[in-house]
């Protein structure tokens, strides 16, 4: 299974902070050991909300809000996806994350990403695909060539 | 609330045994008894986790409480080897002197960091004087953490059978001494190729079944990609492993668009594009890219991994580059010349060229004859001539071609095409 684990933001990583070079190579080599341990797929880290923007949906046509936004605990300062086998593994990953020592508290949510296997075979099927729109094609042309 | 200690541990077997084994085998010179030392670390961390809680650095407490066991096994075997030497002095067991030795490395030369260790370990279970199935039965086990019931589950096998398996491949490795450490610079080219042999049949085995429902068996595929990105950091300077990860990434970013709904299996030509994995299809090109910048002649794989990439670039089947696919089967035939590959060369001449000069190539091939029964031959004759508006002939192989395959599905889908070459009365 597949995880991500999502890095949320801080006041500093709100206000654009960079991490000090101790920091970033603490993260360079808590990186380096998940790729060594061939679980690291890919990570990236985001920019402030100030640098980005929220689209609203739900009242007609979507509504662009611009950051920053408010509640920074609950903003995302980036992500890391892992090939893992369980999610206490994704779990026992984030726990080694650097900033025990860290001057302010964050958090690492670990989530499963959704596998097409996790959908009902119906819901798949339901999806208008290149294939099947060439096997019409086919058909309508009298042609039955695979 | 939380997570289940024994869940924990089982994430931290997958996590560090490897490189935990690695180091206590070093220690103790024998991979089975520092197997059973490390378990009896892991079994000793459930007991104490399951009341105190887990510790700080869980993994660095599982290296230790390893570490200690091996030690305590070798102070019991000094002073047994001791009370040895007491009872019969001139008795000078191969046993002592392998304890002493690993003594000795313990007590201060430490040479090998733990990548080192980790690395001697994949040598060790894909040693040469071990078979196929135990080379890939002690590499799932010893560094893919996988289970005997995993394994046994993987393979279909019973797990007795592969629990046996793993038996004697420990007793093997212990009869015929094979020592803790890197193969010799001369040794290393064949002895790497093993190892990546081991993963890339551990690959298939889950390629090859994802089409079943068995869901241990695709996973095989994680297995193979987590061992062969594991290697890779090992040994970055060495191609054909990023070779190897490249294609294995390529072909798992097709995995889920190479099943249709009711489980038939769905050509590369005929898949559904946008279903393909493209973080793997980025990462494997990416990959392929590092392979590359390192300088050396591609090799099996990493040829493979270029003619899995000259797919993936394409994101329709029409704008596949047909001449550079062609151009590498080239190459891959004078690597590793095999009438199937010669075959590949030939669809791909036929892509790129067009059907009469595939056709020349496929003609070369009719007589091999370890291709008598192999049904993509008559297949892809068949395609050829009906390509050429020979129909008689093509209708013809196309009926061979559905005699010789085991698969209905492919059997049926012939036969379509032979009736399509026009019947027999039409032909006369």
């Amino acid at each position: 299974m597949r995880c991500m684990l999502i890095m949320k933001a801080t006041s500093a990583s709100e206000a654009g902070v960079m991490p000090g070079p101790e920091i970033f190579a603490a993260m360079d080599e808590f990186n380096g050991t998940m790729i060594k341990a061939g679980v690291m797929l890919g990570g990236e880290g985001l920019h402030p909300s100030s640098a980005g923007a929220r689209v609203k949906f739900g009242s007609g046509k979507p509504v662009v809000v611009d950051g920053p936004f408010a509640e920074t605990k609950e903003l995302l300062a980036g992500y890391w996806i892992l090939q893992v086998k369980s999610l206490e593994e994704a779990i026992e990953w984030a726990s080694r994350c650097p900033g025990h020592d860290a001057s302010e508290e964050f958090e690492i949510e670990v989530r499963r990403i959704y596998d097409l296997a996790d959908f009902p075979q119906e819901v798949i099927d339901a999806v208008p695909n290149e294939r099947a729109a060439l096997l019409a094609q086919q058909q309508a042309a009298g042609n039955n060539t695979p | 609330m939380t997570p289940d200690v024994h869940r924990t541990i089982e994430a931290l077997w997958r996590i560090e045994s490897a490189s935990i084994i690695a180091t206590v085998t070093r220690m103790v010179g024998d991979v089975g008894i520092a197997e059973d030392l490390v378990q009896e670390a892991f079994m000793a961390a459930i007991e104490r986790w399951s009341q105190s809680g887990l510790p700080a650095k869980p993994g660095a407490w599982l290296m230790t409480a390893a570490k200690n066991r091996a030690i305590d096994q070798l102070r019991r075997n000094k002073l047994l080897d001791e009370k040895h030497q007491e009872l019969a002095a001139q008795l000078q067991t191969e046993q002592a002197v392998a304890t002493t030795e690993a003594a000795a490395a313990f007590a201060g030369q430490m040479d090998g960091t733990i990548e080192d260790d980790l690395l001697r370990l994949i040598f060790m279970a894909c040693h040469p004087v071990l078979s196929t199935e135990a080379q890939t039965a002690l590499t799932l086990r010893l560094v893919g953490g996988l289970s005997t019931q995993e394994i046994a589950h993987a393979f279909l096998a019973p797990e007795a059978t592969i629990a046996q398996r793993i038996v004697r491949a420990k007793r093997t490795l212990a009869a015929a001494n094979v020592p803790f450490e890197l193969p010799p610079t001369s040794q290393l080219s064949p002895r790497l190729s093993a190892v990546l042999r081991v993963i890339y049949l551990i690959f298939n085995e889950g390629y090859a079944a994802s089409t079943g429902e068995d869901w241990m068996r695709p996973s095989l595929c994680e297995e193979a990609l987590r061992l062969g990105r594991i290697l890779a950091e090992l040994v970055p300077q060495e191609s054909e492993v990023h070779g190897l990860v490249a294609l294995m990434e390529l072909q798992a970013s097709r995995l889920r668009a190479r099943v249709g709904p009711t489980g038939e299996p769905i050509l590369l030509m005929e898949q559904d594009r946008t279903r393909w994995d493209y973080l793997l299809v980025q990462r494997g090109l990416a990959r392929l890219e590092r392979a590359a910048r390192l300088g050396a002649a591609f090799g099996q794989y990493a040829i493979q991994a270029a003619i899995a990439a000259c797919h993936a670039r394409a994101q329709q089947p029409e704008e596949t580059d047909w001449q550079q696919i062609a151009a590498l089967y080239d190459a891959l035939a004078q690597l590793l010349p095999s009438p199937v590959v010669e075959l590949n060369r030939a669809v791909a001449v036929a892509m790129a060229f067009g059907p009469a000069a595939g056709l020349e190539l496929v003609e070369e091939l009719m007589e091999e004859q370890s291709l008598a029964n192999y049904h993509l031959l008559p297949s892809v004759r068949g395609d050829l001539l009906a390509k050429l508006g020979r129909l008689p002939e093509a209708r013809a192989e196309f009926e061979r071609a559905a005699r010789l395959t085991q698969n209905q599905r492919e059997q049926q889908m012939l036969l379509v095409r032979a009736a399509e070459c026009g019947n027999s009365f039409e032909d006369h």
